[in-house]
């Protein structure tokens, strides 16, 4: 989801209820959270990387949302391979490092799993429109519609947030003072940034308020949020994704339960 | 069960009076009044009158018992005003802090959602209420891309589409261009035509609303000091609201003369400019501008156009995208002839900047800190640096304020602190970002005095060079300013100039 | 009927001071939303500070973990309602997952909600009646306490115990620091420009004007 932007999405990944979308990440996540082993975390992987073609977003964008997971997992891995739990022959013994087989084992799953939980929900979110997301959790998972609806009005105002930092900025050039203390002039604009929103969300909420906001009569939508078929093969999906992953690590026999025992 | 409140509410105010819990003083007391249904009723009143809390009072918005205490009642149409909800339509000011979904449709919808409004009926009034305000976009169109008079539009449609038959504006066109205003005025009497209710409307600048109101009530300190038909009222009552700060019909406030001298040397020149925000795309091109001595420079034109930007590139805050802004010998005394190179403190005696809003440029903890953040930055030391202070405070009326939080001031005041803390580094050209946009009229009189003198060079000084970005037109005459017109931009026209 | 002075019975004003207004909730979205936009920036501002410290001392990166821990205390210092650790610090987590990061959205979200329970059950221990620094810093500490169990289970599975307890406490340092003492300053910084008059936190801390 671009919180800044707008562009209406086409495509049939799109319009799928953005509660899916999150249920879908959720399937693929939990199960492959649960295990530590590069099978269950490649397979899943190699599944993804098959559907995602599919997803409705191009080459490029594809590469602008989800190079901090690319960045991320190498760097996660090698925290693992250096500092990880020990097993089998030790390679590097130095200090606090020690690079052992079953470290670099963990390692190698590290990265693959941290792709293949990542880079799915990314590019499932890229998708999602803020407000559908709201009518979702409000209308089918029945959370409640004041805070759904309150954090969505605050969400609305990251866009003006931009606005006023380059104001911010300008007018600290303005006064002199943008020369030198980076960091302080930093946290002084960060300070006038928070009075400004919670100001502007303080009148805000005056003005949801007048509109009979928080009022005890129960809302109706104008906007419905439809729970259908699309939305439970997405879902299917994604389970599909976890069972076969976790089957393919049990048939394998490199299953390993993060809370089990080593 | 939706409330179907389509006949307008009457009002009615009993010794009625409200104080905010971090306040001392009462915010409004002892208001008695009576507001037949379908009246249609102007409040006016000094600034810290209460009138914006009076109209908050009766939307049912000021909050329970933690926020603050009340005494008498205040009923409208019969029933308690506070827990009147859905009866009355409130629009405010600030049109960003009305928008509460990201699309126009839905932005509509919001309130007829929360009052149970079922959904067949919902989208019909929707299309009702934008077009019973002339706002003809599509139902999808995002919010953020409407200008000021569009949001001001949209909220009215969304107070609209609640069926209020109380409809309060508090200052709606405070802070829009004169094209606002008037869309804003006609939306409101297309409005009343095809769904009649009461209004209560808040303003100081009169002469809109006369056209559309019959009755005129004064606030004041305790409790309502005037009320009757608006000739009547404003005859007997002008003068004394005049000097309150109303803008009254027939009572302008006092401008300075004509400016003492012919202007003098060029400051700062730009020959084929070209302005732009971000880079590639510029908003305006081809500007040939002189900024003398001793004149006032006033640049208009539609929102937009990108007054504001060039008014920035003036100010060597942005870069020009083409073309050349050059400052003359005079100016720069040393420091290069390109002001975007400038370092900030070189900026600082040189070329002095207000902002549009104010609260942009506010740094410190309290008023006096503000006004020697520039001081300090050029290293002046203490004593000089009291002094300037000082005679600033006293000169903009800000002394009894010196220890209060720049934050906690009022609009008036914040823009006078704003324009005090530009003067303390003495520099010779000044940028004034629309300075006179949506105050009063008693501190409009007072910033045009004040430029006035800064460009005829008060009390020996050397003249000064302002440039004034704004749309009001009395401004423009005040000063007897050379106008540079920019044209309306060839790309669609963005929020804000 | 009409609105008078007179102090309303104790039973309403318990269950009125624990009740989310609408300026409640509007507000702790707002601090979510601009404290989500600051983790984003730590999300990969964070990674220089990690290669430097990690060969220092395995473990030592916990002290990186306070800009994800803040958004909970200061949402619940300044509202004081209960569940607004949770709410302020998930929605900065949301925030941080719509946008993207290397942890994947549902991941991220679940870390923001077991962070926000941290602090939480801190403010809930003390009944949501004590708001001072001490207090703030414990939130911290708990919110830290928490998110590092979380990411232990979750991302340091593989790690040995000078691992898990070097991190430990220097994730709980760094959120009593960085996630209590900073709200808790900022909070009044905050209160005494007037932005929190409609909030019992802003008209503690500003006299009466």
């Amino acid at each position: 989801m671009t919180l800044l932007e707008a562009r209406a999405r086409t495509g049939a990944v799109a319009r799928i209820n953005p509660v899916a979308k999150l249920g879908a990440s959720a399937l693929i996540a939990l199960p492959l959270v649960l295990t530590l082993d590069w099978v269950s975390a490649s397979v899943a992987l190699l599944l993804e990387c098959l559907l995602f073609p599919f997803a409705g977003i191009g080459w490029r964008e594809f590469w602008t949302r989800t190079w901090p997971v690319w960045v991320a997992a190498p760097l996660t891995g090698l925290t693992i391979a250096l500092y990880g739990e020990t097993s089998g022959t030790i390679y590097v013994d130095w200090f606090f490092v020690r690079v052992s087989e079953g470290s670099l084992e963990l390692a190698v799953a590290t990265f693959f799993r941290v792709l293949a939980i990542a880079l799915p929900s990314v590019v499932l979110f890229v998708t999602v429109d803020p407000t559908d997301l709201a009518d979702g959790l409000a209308q089918v998972l029945r959370l409640p519609a004041r805070f759904v609806l309150g954090a969505l009005a605050g969400l609305r105002m990251v866009g003006l947030f931009i606005d006023d930092w380059r104001a911010l900025e300008l007018a600290r050039r303005a006064r002199g003072v943008a020369d030198r203390g980076r960091y302080r002039r930093f946290f002084g604009m960060a300070f006038a940034l928070l009075v400004l929103s919670i100001r502007r969300g303080s009148k805000l909420a005056t003005s949801m308020e007048a509109r009979g906001f928080g009022a005890p009569v129960e809302r109706t939508w104008a906007r419905q949020s439809r729970f259908g078929g699309r939305e439970w093969v997405l879902m299917a999906i994604g389970a599909a994704i976890s069972a076969i992953a976790v089957a393919a690590a049990a048939f394998a026999g490199t299953w390993n339960f993060i809370l089990g025992p080593g | 069960m939706p409330v179907e409140t389509p006949a307008p509410a009457g009002v009615e105010a009993r010794g009625w009076g409200w104080r905010h819990a971090s306040r001392r003083g009462w915010a409004v007391q002892d208001a008695s009044f009576r507001i037949e249904p379908g009246e249609r009723v102007l409040l006016l009143g000094a600034s810290g009158a209460g009138k914006s809390t009076l109209l908050h009072g009766l939307a049912g918005v000021l909050g329970g018992a933690d926020e603050g205490e009340s005494h008498g009642e205040l009923l409208v149409g019969g029933r308690p005003a506070a827990s009147a909800r859905g009866i009355a339509g409130l629009v405010l000011q600030d049109p960003d802090a009305q928008v509460v979904l990201a699309r126009v449709g839905d932005d509509v919808a919001f309130g007829c959602e929360n009052l149970g409004v079922p959904r067949e009926l919902i989208w019909p009034r929707v299309r009702e209420s934008l077009d019973a305000v002339g706002l003809d976009v599509p139902l999808d169109r995002q919010t953020k891309a409407l200008s000021g008079g569009q949001k001001q539009r949209l909220a009215l449609a969304g107070a609209l589409a609640m069926r209020p038959g109380l409809l309060l504006l508090d200052e709606p066109t405070a802070n829009l261009d004169p094209a606002g205003v008037g869309e804003v005025r006609e939306a409101v009497e297309r409005l009343l035509e095809h769904h009649p209710a009461t209004l209560v409307v808040v303003e100081h600048r009169v002469e809109v609303w006369l056209p559309v109101v019959s009755r005129v009530i004064v606030l004041g300190e305790g409790g309502v000091v005037a009320d009757g038909a608006p000739a009547d009222v404003l005859g007997r009552e002008g003068a004394r609201l005049a000097a309150a700060g109303v803008w009254v019909p027939g009572i302008p406030p006092a401008v300075p003369g004509p400016p003492v001298d012919a202007p003098g040397a060029a400051l700062l020149t730009g020959r084929r400019l070209a302005v732009a925000r971000v880079k590639g795309r510029p908003v305006a091109s081809g500007i040939d501008v002189d900024v003398r001595a001793g004149s006032v420079l006033a640049v208009t034109g539609p929102n937009g156009a990108g007054k504001s930007t060039l008014g920035l590139t003036l100010a060597g805050l942005l870069p020009p995208a083409a073309g050349e802004l050059q400052a003359t010998g005079a100016l720069a005394a040393g420091a290069g002839p390109s002001p975007i190179r400038w370092t900030s403190r070189q900026l600082l005696t040189r070329i002095g900047t207000v902002f549009q809003d104010p609260e942009h440029q506010l740094l410190t903890q309290t008023v006096r800190d503000e006004l020697e953040v520039g001081p300090r930055a050029l290293g002046l030391e203490e004593r000089a640096t009291a002094d300037r202070v000082d005679e600033l405070l006293a000169r903009l009326r800000l002394d009894h304020l010196a220890a209060a939080n720049p934050f906690t001031l009022s609009g008036g005041e914040k823009r006078r602190l704003t324009v005090a803390a530009m003067l303390a580094t003495r520099p010779r050209v000044l940028v004034l970002d629309e300075p006179t946009f949506g105050q009063d009229a008693r501190t409009w009189a007072e910033l045009v005095a004040l430029l006035a003198g800064l460009r005829d060079g008060r009390d020996g000084d050397e003249r000064a060079a302002i440039v004034a970005i704004t749309h009001d037109l009395d401004v423009v005459r005040a000063l007897h300013a050379e106008v540079l017109e920019l044209a309306a931009s060839q790309t669609d026209a963005e929020a804000s100039a | 009927m009409h609105v008078s002075t007179s102090a309303p019975t104790t039973a309403s004003a318990a269950s009125h001071r624990l009740r989310w207004r609408v300026v409640d909730i509007v507000v702790a979205s707002v601090i979510g939303v601009a404290s989500g936009l600051i983790f984003l920036f730590w999300n990969i501002g964070y990674l220089g500070p990690q290669a430097l410290l990690q060969p220092l001392l395995p473990g030592l990166q916990g002290l990186l973990d306070g800009p994800w821990l803040f958004a909970g205390v200061l949402g619940a210092l300044i509202i004081r309602k209960p569940g607004a650790a949770i709410y302020t610090e998930t929605l900065a987590a949301v925030v941080s997952a719509l946008v993207g990061n290397q942890w994947g959205g549902f991941l991220t979200l679940e870390a923001g909600l077991v962070q926000g329970l941290g602090a939480e059950l801190v403010f809930l221990a003390f009944l949501y009646r004590v708001w001072n620094l001490p207090v703030a810093m414990l939130a911290g500490a708990g919110a830290a306490f928490a998110g590092g169990i979380n990411n232990l289970l979750l991302w340091y599975t593989g790690s040995g115990t000078s691992f898990t307890i070097t991190y430990l406490i220097s994730t709980v340092i760094s959120g009593a620091v960085i996630a209590g003492l900073l709200p808790w300053v900022l909070t009044r910084g905050l209160a005494r420009t007037g932005a929190l008059d409609r909030f019992a936190s802003g008209r503690e801390a500003r006299a009466r004007v």
